[in-house]
């Protein structure tokens, strides 16, 4: 099962969320994350979907994709050097002792701090899928009280579009 | 019909007439709009939160309106309004129950492709979201079962939306478009700009034309070909191709099966055609599928009930898909050369060029053979009518050429076998869903669309009785369909499988307890007549022909009759139980 992220461009309607999900669930694709925000064309969205199976199975998602009339462009991102970036907030039990500690993991992450609470902290990381799941790894001893995350979204890397 | 008198008038005038910019309401704008879309006929049921647009409609005699019993009988009746006429069908219902009734209808044209145009109601928009009083999201509900919806917000967007819905439904792969209306935008007023001429849509360019190297490819596997087969579908019927498909076969000289829902897309007389293939398909046809070198699938969508085990599928083909859905090419059987584009354009470049198949003489001869040796057949009998039988005499009364409706199970697969289509949209079926409760209200709406040709409906006792109500409309509005009740007592498909598969387990079944037909049909105020042998059979069934309105013809037939060939589930299509007759 190899793993594809798809860039969606869909018209900004009410219920084209809807429309793609529903798609993904009716058939029996699998969505490992999914992001939505605008894109550089006015009334055009752009929603990024990881997601997994072989190469029939991303055809056949591609083409579904394409029959939904609110869908303008799909493209397997994954297919070319791509930029693939998520973002997550992580907060950390971190009593004061234990601070430099987390400080010294969230730099060497090229993380930051951006809440710093008595007996927590949280942090903000951006990075690939990879990244994100080390840092928790890493900041797991240290108990992570809550924990978000954003989904990939990616784009491919060079000139072209 | 004529009673309902289409007021005369050109259709310049009409349209000058519909065109006209005036400050109106969301609801006139919709009668306005289905006029200039060429609406001729709808089928209703009115509600709450549909009453602006029945108010409207009030007096209004530019396109008919046949008050249907129930919503799902509207929506079959548009459907088979448009199977039979290959135009969109088009109904109304209100919010809530209205909309959600409709569910099961717009789920069986979605499957079968089928283009309509479903306008639901919905409570005003203030209330959206509230669990208003007969309030469902039919949106939400019916977005995997559309081929797209639209609820509208703004009075003003109601003239693209119906033209755009128009245009969606009927071109590409067709299918129903959903337009959820919420009250108070039928009710708003604005100026009326008709929205006409090409619709553009960013998302939405369906490919007519092939790729010409893609037909080269075809042409050349035809040539190479020892033992090539064609296997039409509904796609056929659905673009208009069966001349095309005719001279196809012809110039290439290629035997042809049809799908269920492609019967009637080849002359079933032509000496090239050689059955329906799949679960219920004819002997010769399953057996050609399998021992092709060459699957020429045209506008059919590789089916389960077609292909049965799809591991042991035409395992010796070289696959060709022709197909206006690209999404279809490749999705059950792996596809050698794939041709996306609208079939009769498609079979329009390849007959430019087509050859005869020259190898293939020895392989028609062995079709032709097993077209002989392994006929349809059933055991005749004089002491009990046969619905086999029945099926044959309304073929050969109606002389062929009668529109075909079924509903589903045993009679649908004996329709399909027994009566032998020579024209396109002469079959009328639930095939993909296999929806009981379609025969007859689809029979009305392939009649309202050819008020000159003979309808018949060939239903089952069960699903009779799923939409029975529709006599009502039949009667009022003289609508003549021809019902015949294929009245085995039982549920007949259940029961063969229960016989046949869960080891004569018969388990709920047993029809006992439904009406006396005659005197349901008669208490419609249809005639009604009963048949119990062949002799009264077919007397009855001609008093039927001849009476000038609609008719009811129960046929009591044999209880434990059975489809054959049959191939059951896990198995390819060539291990079949020939049945009674083997």
């Amino acid at each position: 099962m190899k793993k594809h992220t798809l860039a969606i461009l869909v018209n900004d309607q009410p219920g084209v969320l809807q429309r793609v999900s529903g798609l993904f669930g009716r058939r029996g694709f699998n969505i490992e994350s999914i992001t939505v925000g605008s894109s550089e064309e006015a009334g055009l969205s752009r929603m990024v979907i990881v997601t997994s199976g072989d190469d029939n199975t991303l055809e056949q998602i591609t083409k579904q994709l394409y029959k939904l009339i609110d869908v303008i462009k799909v493209v397997d991102v994954s297919s070319s050097p791509m930029v693939a970036r998520e973002l997550a907030l992580i907060k950390v039990g971190a009593e004061p002792a234990a601070r430099p500690e987390v400080l010294g993991v969230v730099e060497t992450f090229r993380a930051a701090v951006v809440d710093i609470g008595p007996s927590s902290l949280i942090v903000q990381v951006v990075g690939d899928t990879e990244k994100i799941d080390a840092m928790i790894e890493l900041l797991k001893p240290y108990g992570i009280r809550e924990l978000t995350r954003t989904g990939v979204t990616a784009m491919i890397r060079g000139a072209g579009k | 019909m004529a009673t309902q008198g289409a007021t005369l008038r050109s259709k310049q005038e009409l349209i000058e007439k519909m065109s006209k910019p005036e400050v109106i309401t969301g609801s006139e704008i919709l009668l306005r709009s289905l006029v200039l879309e060429g609406v001729e006929c709808v089928f209703g049921y009115p509600g709450g939160a549909v009453l602006y647009i029945y108010d409207a409609m009030h007096g209004f005699d530019d396109f008919h309106h046949i008050l249907t019993r129930h919503e799902q009988g509207a929506i079959h009746a548009a459907d088979g309004y448009a199977r039979a006429s290959g135009k969109v069908g088009v109904c109304i219902a209100t919010s809530g129950p209205g909309a959600t009734n409709l569910v099961t209808g717009i789920a069986t044209a979605f499957m079968d492709s089928v283009p309509l145009v479903v306008i639901t109601g919905n409570v005003v928009q203030s209330a959206i979201g509230t669990d208003a009083f007969q309030e469902a999201d039919i949106v939400g509900i019916t977005m995997p079962i559309t081929k797209h919806s639209y609820l509208v917000r703004n009075v003003e967007d109601l003239p693209r939306v119906i033209h755009e819905a128009f245009h969606i439904a009927n071109t590409g792969r067709k299918g129903p478009v959903l337009i959820d209306i919420p009250k108070d935008v039928s009710a708003a007023k604005t100026l009326f700009k008709p929205a006409t001429g090409e619709v553009s849509m960013r998302g939405y360019n369906p490919t007519v034309a092939p790729k010409k190297q893609q037909v080269d490819k075809m042409l050349k596997a035809i040539e190479e070909a020892e033992r090539p087969l064609i296997l039409a579908g509904g796609g056929v019927v659905y673009s208009g191709a069966h001349e095309e498909l005719l001279e196809f076969a012809t110039k290439t000289g290629i035997p042809v099966v049809t799908t269920l829902l492609g019967l009637g897309g080849f002359p079933s007389g032509n000496d090239l055609w050689v059955g329906m293939p799949g679960m219920h398909g004819a002997y010769a046809s399953n057996k050609a599928i399998q021992d092709s070198d060459l699957l020429i699938n045209i506008g059919a969508r590789f089916d389960d009930r077609v292909t049965m085990k799809l591991d042991g599928f035409a395992p010796k083909a070289k696959i060709v898909h022709i197909d206006i859905d690209p999404a279809e090419i490749g999705k059950n059987v792996p596809t050698d050369v794939p041709i996306v584009g609208d079939v009769k354009s498609v079979l329009q470049v390849a007959n430019a060029e087509a050859r005869p198949a020259s190898k293939a003489g020895a392989w028609r001869e062995q079709v032709t053979a097993w077209k002989t040796e392994f006929p349809l057949s059933y055991v005749d009998s004089d002491a009990e009518l046969k619905p086999q039988w029945v099926i044959e005499m309304l073929h050969e009364t109606t002389n062929g050429e009668a529109i075909v409706t079924t509903d589903v199970g045993q009679h649908q697969m004996w329709a399909a076998q027994y009566y032998k289509f020579n024209q396109p949209r002469s079959f009328v079926t639930s095939g993909g869903l296999g929806t009981m409760g379609f025969g007859f209200p689809s029979a009305i709406g392939a009649q309202m669309a050819n008020p000159d040709r003979v309808v018949v409906s060939i239903n089952g006792d069960g699903g009779m009785q799923m939409c029975a109500q529709e006599l009502a409309i039949c009667s009022i509005n003289n609508i003549p369909v021809k019902v015949a009740i294929i009245n085995n007592q039982v549920l007949g498909m259940v029961r063969q499988w229960q016989e046949i598969i869960y080891d004569n387990r018969y388990s709920h079944i047993d029809l006992a307890g439904s009406p006396d037909f005659v005197k349901l049909a008669e208490a419609y105020g249809v005639k009604g007549f009963r048949a119990t042998n062949k002799e009264e059979a077919r007397e009855a069934w001609e008093a039927a022909l001849r009476h000038p309105g609609p008719a009811v013809v129960e046929f009591v037939v044999r209880k434990g009759e059975n489809v054959y060939p049959m191939v059951t589930q896990g198995n390819t299509i060539d291990e079949m139980i020939l049945g009674d007759a083997e």
